[in-house]
Parts: structure tokens; C-alpha cells; sequence
């Protein structure tokens, strides 16, 4: 089979990756700017079997898909800042009831109802942080409208493979943008399903664990009858007030994520080999990093760039290594500061960092980076 | 061993349930297990979905697909669950703080969509869990802790609130009519649509002992005493109904399925796929 | 997931049984039971009078903790 080029946009691209992955459920509330996964969402979903619900809310719309993905389906919402902090609840149900789903973030300028259509990366902590309780994250930060597909897949395939809430980090300009993708043929992509139950019915114990910390699933309605629930539950799945029974739940949905962080991380480097100066980047901004290396080193200015791709877990070892052999990292947000954060615990040891930051809804031009280079050198 | 019933439709190794002694709610699950015995529905194929609050414990001790969601959140979920597989017979358990507060959006629009959900709410007028606050179905002037001199919000009704949002079956029983219950559950499921079915239960511990109704025995001889059928209903006076409130089936009016009507759209989709 | 080992102080008065560590004293099944076959002693419910038990399955029916039902063919075969 030839493969399929297309012109598409950055939130079309995301349902076109969905659907590769086996995404046949999709339920969600409009925002701008993801609108468009939904409305994709809901073009395609029936056509090939599938099922498009739009909910009344945004907590519902991340409620009937953690519902759906409970009976064997694959399962994904989409949001935008207001929505996320709505629906954070729910991502901390689908994290201690270990239920697989992807929810999309095209992130808009905050807080509140804050910049509707301007992109911003205003949500990059509250991804890691904005449920309550201890919980295991994984998120991930595309920075283009091919990006944006892979990652897609790579979604679903970590939300099934790990049992969790997988959360797609975009931005308003990634969604919005439109670019020449190739979409691979379907045997070329890898795709995880969850590992269900061979055992029999009365034997299945719904969450305990295999070697990989992650409990086999079981579809709703295939006679595997088991108790799903948000309070701390045992084995069975049953609630329990045994401290060492707490102790034990909470430690392994952390350590799904840790222990398993060389399977999950990944990140993009360009020009690293040599370079004294680092730019630390991701979603759209990563793309201005890019001209801007392009443009200083047509100068003869060593500029490399670092790109977490997963950036919760975050890739700590390899940017350590890095910060070792640069003067300087350089670290433009389209936030006051906040993947920064992560940058400075790990790094202020062994070069500077230097910030850039702006928040009024424009993208970061690359002679800003420029600029701001110039300005530390 | 315990009953029959018990042994074939509970999690008799769950049991004693939490409920404090005379709470209507055990009662209320009970009647809804009858419900699937009498309609002989096959377990595996019973999905069972709660929110949280006393009510949203049942689920725990009832061996079928259990799911215990967040607060308010249970028909959300439910309708994830029955849209994704209509095969699964869902029957969502909630209470009215549950139901009515924190999740009245995700009601009303369920019963607007109609979609293939059995709802159970269990009623007993006060938030329990946290320890007996007002919740939108306690009476104008009881009192919650929240209410110390009086709750000053109008009362919900139940029924009436999802009639009037499109459930197409909707009926009201009390813990001590628990044969009614029974009997508006089956309706209620067999109904192809949204049912409601408003189970009144008596909240001795806090409503009851707030607002002075006495202990469980005299809760339940009130739920026998003041309610009137709807039947009975309509043969009598406004003055030999006041202070009385309303059981039995009210609304019972079939309309189009949600998922039903989804599957309609895929099927005149087949093969358009491009 | 079936678990069968269930634990019971179960008295099996031929027409009734009853759980007494599921009892929590609530006196709802004595209070509505029509014959008075049943009565509450030190909190917990206990046959008063078996001869007068006609089976009506109302303590049953009407029991928060199913600690109380009706012997006999029924729920005698599983047992």
C-alpha cells in the first residue's frame, strides 16, 4: 500500500493518530483551541464503528471515556486549560483505578478563561501537579503536526501498556498549524494493547500486580466480575484501611512510571556534539530553538538543543550530562517559568541557566532567542 | 450461609455492609437484587455504577461489574460504559446531595439523552457521610448541620425534575415499600430509555436524629404512614393529601434510545470510511 | 473474582435464620413483623415465638443487613 500524504493540521493529525492506535471512543466539551480533535473526532469515529459523545461538561467528558475505556475500548479526550483543571479530578481516578486514556491539552493562555486562541505553555506543571495526591504522570510534548500523530500513538500505547492517564502536552500553535505529514502504513506502527486476564474468573485478582507493576485488565461485561473504585483498595480491588495496604498501592502507581522511566523517556537533541551553548525547548517554542541554532551557527556560535519529548518523566540523566559541557543553558517558555524549574534543580550545579519568558499570547520569535543569547554570551 | 439471594447477588465476604444500624440503604440494594433476579439478567452483563456518599458504597457489596466513581460523577461514567458496550445492562446507584448537587448536571442530561440507564437514587434527604448536612432534597426548615437554624432551600423533587428533563420512566418507592422497589427497578430496566427510580431511605443517625423523626422503626412507619400511591392519589382530596407524599410509577413513556439511535447513524455510515 | 468462604453465627430456627453478626439491633424486622415471632434481646434480633412464624418473608424483605430470612426449600438447597 502507498503511503497517504496529507496536508493537515496539528489537531487533526492527533485524531488521525488516535484512530491508528485503536482510539474508538472519544467523549469530550468544545474549547478552543482543540475543538477540532473533537469535531474530527466526531466526523470519523462512526464511520469506522466507533462512538463520539459529546458530554455536558468537561468533567463528564473525561468521565464517560474512563467509563468507556472500562469495557475494552480505547478512549480519548481533548481539552484546553480551563477544561484540564476541570477534569484534573478524574485524571487522579483513572491514576489509583489504573484505567487507560489519553486526554489532549492544547494549551491556551491562562489562568482562568485568560488568551482563548493565543498559545501559551501555561500547563506544563499542572500536568505533573494538578491533581490532588501522590500520582503517577506521563505526559508528553509534541512539537509538530507529524510529532503530533507519533505521539499520539505513543499515547495510547503507554496509556494501555502502563494502565494510566497518558496527557498530550500541546499548545495552541501545534494544533492550529497546518503541515505535509506522511501517515505510515498501519503495519508500520507499533501498537500496545493492554494485557488482559487468561486466568480463570475466580482466580483474577483485578489489581495485582505482574513483574512490570502494572495489574492485567479485564473488560467489563466478559465475566471477570471485579470492583473498580478511587479509594485505596487492596489486590481484590476492594477499599482498605490498611496503612501498609496504602503504603503499597500508592509506592507502585509511583513506581510504574520510575522504575519504567527508560522505556518511557525520550527526547530530541540537534547539534549537541559540540555545542557550548544549550537551548532548552519543547512544543512550538522548540521550533524558533531550532532557526535560531540554524542562524547562530551560520555564525560560528555553538548552539545545541535539548527537547524532552516525555516531558513528565523527565528526561533528568541526559540533560544532566549535558549540562556538564555547556556554559550556559538557555530555557524560553511560553510561561513565567516553568519547565525551567526542573532545569535549575538539576542543572544549577554545573553551568547557568538563564530564562526567557513571555506570556502575552505571541509565540517566541527566534531572534529573541538570539537576543537573549547574545545578551549572556 | 446466607439467603439465596444474598449468596447468588452479593459479595457475602463484604458483609455486615458500613450503613449504620437501621439505614434504609441496605434495604434499598437488597430490592434492586431482587430486580435482577427476577428478571434473571445474566451478572456478567450487569454493570453497577456509583458516585460517592453512603448510597455509593452499594456497588462494593453486589457481585456483578462494579464501578465506585468520584462525586456526582457516576452517570458520566455509566453513560461511557453504555455507550461503549449497549450489550452491558447498566444501573447507576446515587444519592441525592450525589445526584442532585455536586452531579445535577450530569442527571438532567442524562435523562435528556434517554439513554439506556437505570437510576436508583437513594433519597434520605441529608448528606451522611460527612456527617448530616442539607443536601437539595431535605424539606424547607429541617435542619442539617449546616442548617442549625433551619435549611431555607426549596426541596427538589426527584421525579419530577426528571420527568421534566426527559427520563422516560420514573417512579418513587420507599425502603419500607421494598417490593415497590423491586417492581419499578424491573420497569425501570426494562424500560429501553432512561429510568429514575427515587428509593426513599431513612437516615436515622443524622436526619433522623437532627430533626427529631425518632430511630429507624419510627422512620420506617413514617415512610408506610404518609405515603400514598399514585393510584390511590387520584381519587382523593387535597385536604386527604396534605403533609402525604406521592409513590408508585409516574411517568412511563418510551421514547427513541441514544444508543440505539447512535447505532443507527453507524450503520448508514458502513463502508464510508475513507 | 468469587469468594466462597463466607463466615457466619448463623441459628437456623427451621422457618428463620438468623445472622447475629450481621444484626445491628436496628428493630425493624421485629417491629414490622405481623406475628410477633421475633423479638430484639440484648440488640439483637431472636426467634420470640417460631410456631407463630408464618413465613411472610417481611423481616426479609425488610432487613438492612440480611441477617434475617426464611428458611425452607428455597434457601434451604444452597446450603
Amino acid at each position: 500500500m502507498s503511503k497517504k500524504v496529507r496536508l493537515m493540521q496539528g489537531n487533526e493529525a492527533c485524531v488521525e493518530g488516535a484512530i491508528a492506535a485503536g482510539m474508538m471512543f472519544y467523549s469530550g466539551y468544545p474549547i478552543t483551541p482543540s475543538t477540532e480533535i473533537a469535531e474530527i473526532s466526531a466526523e470519523r469515529l462512526p464511520r469506522i464503528g466507533g462512538k463520539f459523545i459529546q458530554m455536558e461538561d468537561e468533567i463528564a467528558g473525561i468521565a464517560a471515556a474512563i467509563g468507556a475505556s472500562l469495557t475494552g475500548v480505547k478512549t480519548m479526550t481533548a481539552t484546553s486549560g480551563p477544561g484540564f483543571s476541570l477534569k484534573q479530578e478524574n485524571i487522579g481516578y483513572a491514576a489509583i483505578a489504573e484505567i487507560p486514556i489519553v486526554i489532549v491539552d492544547v494549551q491556551r493562555g491562562g489562568p482562568s478563561t485568560g488568551q482563548p486562541t493565543s498559545p501559551a505553555q501555561g500547563d506544563m506543571m499542572q500536568a505533573k501537579w494538578g491533581t490532588h495526591g501522590d500520582h503517577p504522570v506521563i505526559a508528553l510534548c509534541p512539537s509538530s503536526v507529524k510529532e503530533t500523530f507519533d505521539l499520539t500513538i505513543k499515547s495510547f500505547n503507554l496509556a494501555e501498556k502502563y494502565r494510566m492517564p497518558v496527557l498530550l502536552m500541546m499548545d495552541e500553535v501545534v494544533g492550529h498549524m497546518r503541515e505535509k505529514i506522511e501517515i505510515p502504513d498501519s503495519s508500520e506502527i507499533e501498537i500496545i494493547n493492554r494485557k488482559k486476564p487468561t486466568c480463570s474468573a475466580e482466580e483474577y485478582l483485578p489489581f495485582k500486580p505482574e513483574a512490570n507493576l502494572v495489574p492485567l485488565m479485564a473488560d467489563f461485561g466478559t465475566g471477570y466480575r471485579y470492583h473498580v473504585t478511587g479509594l485505596v483498595h487492596d489486590e481484590t480491588g476492594f477499599p482498605s484501611n490498611s496503612t501498609q495496604v496504602a503504603d503499597d498501592l500508592i509506592r507502585r502507581l509511583m513506581d510504574k512510571v520510575e522504575v519504567n522511566k527508560a522505556d518511557i523517556i525520550s527526547w530530541e537533541e540537534e547539534n549537541t556534539e559540540d555545542a557550548d551553548i544549550l537551548i532548552f525547548a519543547y512544543g512550538c517554542v522548540a521550533r524558533a530553538a531550532k532557526t535560531a541554532i540554524k542562524m547562530l551557527r551560520e555564525k560560528g556560535i555553538k548552539v545545541g538543543l535539548f527537547r524532552p519529548i516525555t516531558v513528565w518523566p523527565f528526561p533528568e540523566e541526559r540533560l544532566i550530562e549535558l549540562s556538564k559541557q555547556v556554559k550556559v543553558i538557555i530555557a524560553p517558555e511560553m510561561n513565567l517559568g516553568q519547565m525551567v524549574l526542573e532545569v535549575e534543580r538539576l542543572c544549577n550545579k554545573h553551568t547557568k541557566i538563564e530564562r526567557l519568558n513571555k506570556v502575552n499570547g505571541e509565540i517566541i520569535y527566534p531572534e529573541e532567542i538570539i537576543a537573549k543569547i547574545q545578551e549572556v554570551l | 450461609m446466607p439467603s439465596q439471594l444474598v449468596e447468588q447477588y452479593f459479595r457475602a465476604d463484604n458483609l455486615p455492609q458500613i450503613w449504620c444500624p437501621g439505614c434504609g440503604h441496605g434495604i434499598i440494594t437488597r430490592a434492586i437484587a431482587a430486580a435482577i433476579e427476577q428478571l434473571d439478567l445474566d451478572p456478567n452483563k450487569v454493570c453497577v455504577v456509583s458516585g460517592i456518599g453512603c448510597s455509593s458504597r452499594a456497588p462494593g457489596y453486589l457481585d456483578f461489574n462494579t464501578l465506585h466513581t468520584t462525586h456526582g460523577r457516576a452517570l458520566a461514567f455509566a453513560t461511557g460504559i453504555k455507550l461503549a458496550n449497549p450489550d452491558l445492562k447498566v444501573i447507576v446507584i446515587m444519592g441525592d446531595g450525589d445526584s442532585t448537587a455536586i452531579g445535577g448536571n450530569h442527571f438532567i442530561h442524562a435523562c435528556r439523552r434517554n439513554i439506556d440507564i437505570t437510576t436508583i437514587i437513594f433519597n434520605n434527604n441529608i448528606y451522611g457521610m460527612t456527617g448530616g448536612q442539607y443536601s437539595p432534597t431535605t424539606p424547607k426548615f429541617d435542619k442539617g448541620t449546616t442548617a442549625p437554624y433551619g435549611n431555607i432551600d426549596k426541596a427538589f423533587d426527584v421525579c419530577d425534575l426528571a420527568g421534566a428533563a426527559g427520563a422516560t420512566y420514573v417512579g418513587r418507592a420507599t425502603s419500607y415499600h421494598a417490593n415497590m422497589v423491586t417492581t419499578l427497578v424491573k420497569n425501570g430496566i426494562m424500560n429501553e430509555g432512561f429510568s429514575l427510580i427515587e428509593a426513599i431511605s431513612g437516615c436515622p443517625t443524622y436526619y433522623g436524629r437532627k430533626n427529631k423523626k425518632g430511630g429507624p422503626v419510627d422512620m420506617m412507619k413514617w415512610q408506610k404512614d404518609f405515603a400514598v400511591n399514585v393510584t390511590a392519589a387520584a381519587r382523593m382530596t387535597p385536604e386527604q393529601l396534605e403533609g402525604k407524599f406521592l409513590i408508585g410509577e409516574f411517568k412511563n413513556k418510551p421514547e427513541p434510545e441514544y444508543t440505539k439511535e447512535y447505532q443507527r447513524i453507524i450503520d448508514s455510515l458502513k463502508g464510508s470510511d475513507v | 473474582m468469587k469468594m466462597k468462604s463466607i463466615s457466619s453465627n448463623e441459628v437456623n430456627h427451621g422457618k428463620l435464620i438468623i445472622n447475629t453478626e450481621w444484626c445491628k439491633g436496628c428493630g425493624i424486622c421485629t417491629a414490622f413483623c405481623p406475628t410477633k415471632a421475633i423479638e430484639l434481646i440484648g440488640e439483637k434480633v431472636t426467634v420470640a415465638d417460631i410456631d407463630k412464624c408464618t413465613q411472610c418473608g417481611l423481616c426479609e424483605l425488610r432487613c438492612p443487613d440480611y441477617a434475617i430470612y426464611v428458611g425452607g426449600k428455597k434457601n434451604e438447597q444452597k446450603g
